[in-house]
């Protein structure tokens, strides 16, 4: 809005408004810069002042350990990845399909809309952590001679049963979401209810939620962390066999920056495709809000 | 014996629910309507806001159910609930006061959609038709591009030629031009004054009193879900006989 560059001259007023507002920029980027530099030199001083600062480097913040044990806990973090993408592409599929058997009013779903309801009720009523306890320790106690008792398998099962509850109720909400006429005009047309809601209310819903489900994607990721309970050799259960013997605490700090390398670039991909899903005529009418003087 | 009109309504009558709660009561929105529409005819639906207008056009392509009374298309009532509701809407057409085209769809998909999904004509043929129609209604250039991308005229225009593409035996057409910027109105009129000269069937929801007395071969005047006058143009437009008629008409000019 403001610096245009070529186009008519600018009047006197422009000018002494462009001028005004270049010195407010100035004026809040010398603001910023010395609120960021009073924080940080307090968290310095106060960290490194610390009486156990000496101790505490040495034990979280070791390069030489760092370098040591990488191979190992990337190799866990592998696992990770892997429970991960399995668990998004499993969630993202079941529960879209929960969410429409929800919305759906076919009587012969009534049976499999009423188990929906429950699941959805109990996997998003259950801490993950207590889901995986009774998942990793339940099951196996079943003795299923077809069910793979490794915990990896295990806790990503527990992990996925979570968060396609999850997922199913963010897909149900974008259902929700997508205007009744947006039915009455595809029904008006001949489409069947089924061909309305295939052609017509999935594409919109599907987009309507697609930054939730983007960063459900994301904490998912960092969630598939918690099959270390169950004993699978993950990036933390890597970093915890390794602070055994030594007590230095390095592994956890590399695991946790192997979990950030992932997580960040991924939130940051998540925001842009989101900021630039301004997707066809949908309803969001606060277009220019952020830039309100 | 003649054949039977295209459309009739015999003794048509829809309430709702005046408001939540089963104590509510019910609001009686279509109060025993009779009501035909021949081949090649046009009916004009006038009448205050709130006069059931826009319930009878639901009604008519089975949106909304009725209560009682018939509703015969070719001399079938299917208001049965045992008729198939999908074939009858797919020999009907609707255009609404807010288009409701599918924004995640061009233009060109949004014409397409029904001629591929109901009437199982191959992409090719169907997208032929399509631009053929878009050209029609002024649209060629805009194909491939998306609702939001339009005005609001050219929406409606957009929604009118999607309505044509499954070749329409009635065409329902809900206050088209009562969103529309007051400068935008002219080119969906011309349109469908277009569409009325090359004999479309009709049956009109308007407040556009020109353009009803310019294609109407019947206005009807609905007060209270009732038809509360009814006649040629000249009869219900230029000479009213009811008081309620008059007063409507009044407060348009």
């Amino acid at each position: 809005m403001t610096g245009a560059t070529d186009g008519p001259a600018l009047s006197e007023r422009a000018r002494a408004r462009a001028e005004y507002r270049r010195a407010q920029h100035r004026r809040a980027l010398l603001v910023a810069g010395t609120a960021t530099a009073i924080v940080l030199v307090a968290v310095v001083a106060v960290v490194t002042t610390a009486p156990g600062w000496e101790r505490a480097r040495e034990a979280f913040f070791s390069p030489e350990r760092a370098w040591e044990v990488l191979p190992e806990v990337a190799e866990g973090l592998w696992l990770n990845l892997r429970v991960w993408v399995v668990a998004s592409v499993v969630g993202l599929t079941v529960g879209l399909l929960l969410a429409v058997v929800r919305t759906s009013r076919l009587p012969a779903l009534f049976p499999l809309r009423v188990f929906t309801v429950l699941y959805v009720d109990v996997f998003r009523g259950v801490p993950v952590l207590l889901v995986l306890l009774l998942v990793g320790f339940g099951l196996p106690a079943l003795r299923l001679e077809w069910l793979p008792v490794s915990a990896a398998f295990l806790g990503g099962l527990a992990i996925l049963l979570t968060y396609t509850a999850y997922l199913a109720e963010i897909f149900r909400a974008g259902i929700e979401s997508v205007h009744p006429s947006q039915v009455a005009a595809a029904r008006s047309l001949g489409l069947t209810r089924g061909q309305a809601v295939r052609k017509v209310v999935l594409p919109q819903a599907v987009r309507n939620v697609s930054a939730p489900v983007a960063s459900m994607l994301v904490s998912l990721q960092k969630d598939s962390g918690l099959i270390s309970i169950l004993g699978a050799v993950d990036a933390i259960r890597a970093a915890q066999i390794a602070t055994t013997g030594d007590y230095n605490f390095t592994p956890y700090v590399v695991a946790g920056v192997l979990f950030l390398l992932i997580s960040i670039p991924l939130t940051r991909l998540v925001d842009a495709w989101s900021a630039r899903q301004g997707w066809r005529g949908s309803l969001r009418g606060v277009s220019g809000a952020g830039v309100v003087r | 014996m003649t054949a039977p009109p295209l459309l009739s309504l015999r003794e048509v009558r829809k309430s709702f629910p005046a408001g939540p709660g089963r104590r509510a009561g019910r609001r009686t929105v279509l109060d025993g309507i009779d009501l035909d529409v021949g081949e090649h005819q046009c009916v004009v639906l006038v009448g205050s806001s709130g006069s059931g207008k826009s319930t009878l056009l639901r009604v008519v392509d089975l949106l909304e159910d009725v209560d009682d009374g018939q509703v015969l298309l070719d001399g079938v009532d299917v208001a049965d609930p045992w008729v198939d509701a999908d074939a009858v809407r797919a020999r009907l057409a609707m255009v609404f006061q807010q288009y409701n085209l599918f924004p995640h769809l061009s233009v060109l998909d949004n014409v397409t959609l029904a001629p591929r999904l109901v009437h199982r004509r191959p992409r090719g043929e169907a997208e032929e038709a399509g631009r053929a129609l878009l050209a029609k209604v002024g649209l060629a250039d805009k194909a491939r591009g998306y609702p939001d991308q339009l005005s609001g005229g050219e929406q409606q225009r957009a929604a009118i030629a999607r309505a044509l593409a499954g070749g329409p035996e009635l065409l329902l057409l809900d206050e088209v031009t009562s969103a529309l910027d007051p400068e935008l109105v002219g080119e969906v009129l011309d349109l469908l004054l277009e569409l009325r000269a090359e004999g479309t069937t009709m049956l009109v929801a308007t407040h556009e009193m020109d353009f009803a007395r310019e294609v109407a071969d019947e206005v009807v005047f609905l007060h209270d879900g009732r038809v509360h006058e009814r006649g040629t143009p000249a009869q219900v437009l230029d000479d009213p006989q009811r008081d309620r008629t008059r007063e409507f008409l009044r407060r348009l000019r």
